[in-house]
């Protein structure tokens, strides 16, 4: 095994669990009660929400973390000329266990986002589920190419195609 | 997930099992074609060609838009290979925010540590 390897168990994984759904899971070294805090207080939240990898910028971050309150983080990307705002609301808010949040910028097609916190020993399970109001606005969601990260990348696709023995460039709309 | 992921698999590997649809796929891998010329350049009758494209466009491989009395087809993004990758930018993706909340935790337990020494 490759000693740069995460310890099993450890490592990050997503699974499209269902037409309608995907799966994120992670251990993290900590109690949930701390983990907790790191989803929910906006100073410790904005260091690991976005990643330096994905070239984009927390311009503001507004949190009102509470049943029925509300959030909205607003970020930039070098490559669009607008400022682009995420926003929703929380449904559930049950402090280190469990947190639920509606994904309202993209309109009807949003994911329900919710989270679970599981104590396991000295570290804490978590949990991410989205849950898309269909099939379709889930394969939307992939076939915008966007995962919130910006990078576009379809060289696999690419390389089906040379597979395929077609000669042809693919467009992606 | 293995059944659905398979599923998935085999529409996309029955479309390819066939050298004609296969041909097709190259075909308009060289210009988008309407069904028409599809079957007059494989030598088939209209309704055999729109069979084939039916297999193809259920696998995502080919997408078929009419516009007047025409239907034109073209390739498709292949869903199952799009999807491994986007699957896989969004993994990495969620992998960087937890190493990251890892540190915050780290830190959060030390400080605590700390205070409960004072």
């Amino acid at each position: 095994m490759n000693a740069n390897e995460p310890a099993p168990g450890k490592k990050t994984t997503v699974e499209r669990k269902s037409e309608r759904e995907l799966v994120i899971t992670r251990t993290i070294n900590g109690p949930a009660r701390i983990v907790f805090d790191a989803w929910t207080k906006p100073e410790l939240f904005q260091r690991w929400w976005v990643p330096k990898s994905s070239g984009m910028s927390l311009l503001s971050c507004e949190m009102d973390i509470r049943t029925g309150g509300t959030y909205r983080l607003v970020f930039s990307h070098p490559n669009f000329p607008e400022p682009m705002a995420f926003f929703g609301s929380y449904k559930e808010v049950t402090p280190h266990s469990r947190l639920v949040w509606t994904n309202e910028e993209g309109g009807e097609g949003g994911a329900i986002t919710t989270v679970t916190f599981e104590d396991r020993g000295a570290e804490t399970l978590v949990v991410l589920r989205d849950l898309y109001p269909s099939k379709e606005a889930l394969d939307e969601a992939i076939a915008s190419g966007s995962t919130g990260g910006f990078s576009e990348q379809f060289e696999q696709l690419d390389d089906l195609l040379v597979t395929l023995g077609a000669s042809a460039r693919l467009t992606y709309e | 997930m293995v059944q659905y992921t398979k599923a998935r698999q085999d529409t996309s590997f029955a479309a390819l099992s066939d050298a004609t649809r296969r041909g097709i796929l190259e075909q308009l891998g060289r210009a988008d074609a309407s069904i028409t010329d599809l079957a007059l350049k494989f030598h088939m009758t209209l309704t055999g060609m729109k069979k084939h494209v039916g297999v193809l466009e259920q696998a995502g491989l080919v997408i078929t838009e009419k516009v007047g009395r025409v239907r034109t087809c073209k390739l498709g993004r292949c869903r199952l290979e799009e999807e491994a990758a986007w699957i896989e930018r969004y993994r990495q993706l969620w992998d960087e925010r937890f190493d990251e909340v890892d540190k915050i935790v780290e830190e959060r337990k030390q400080k605590e540590k700390i205070d409960e020494r004072k």
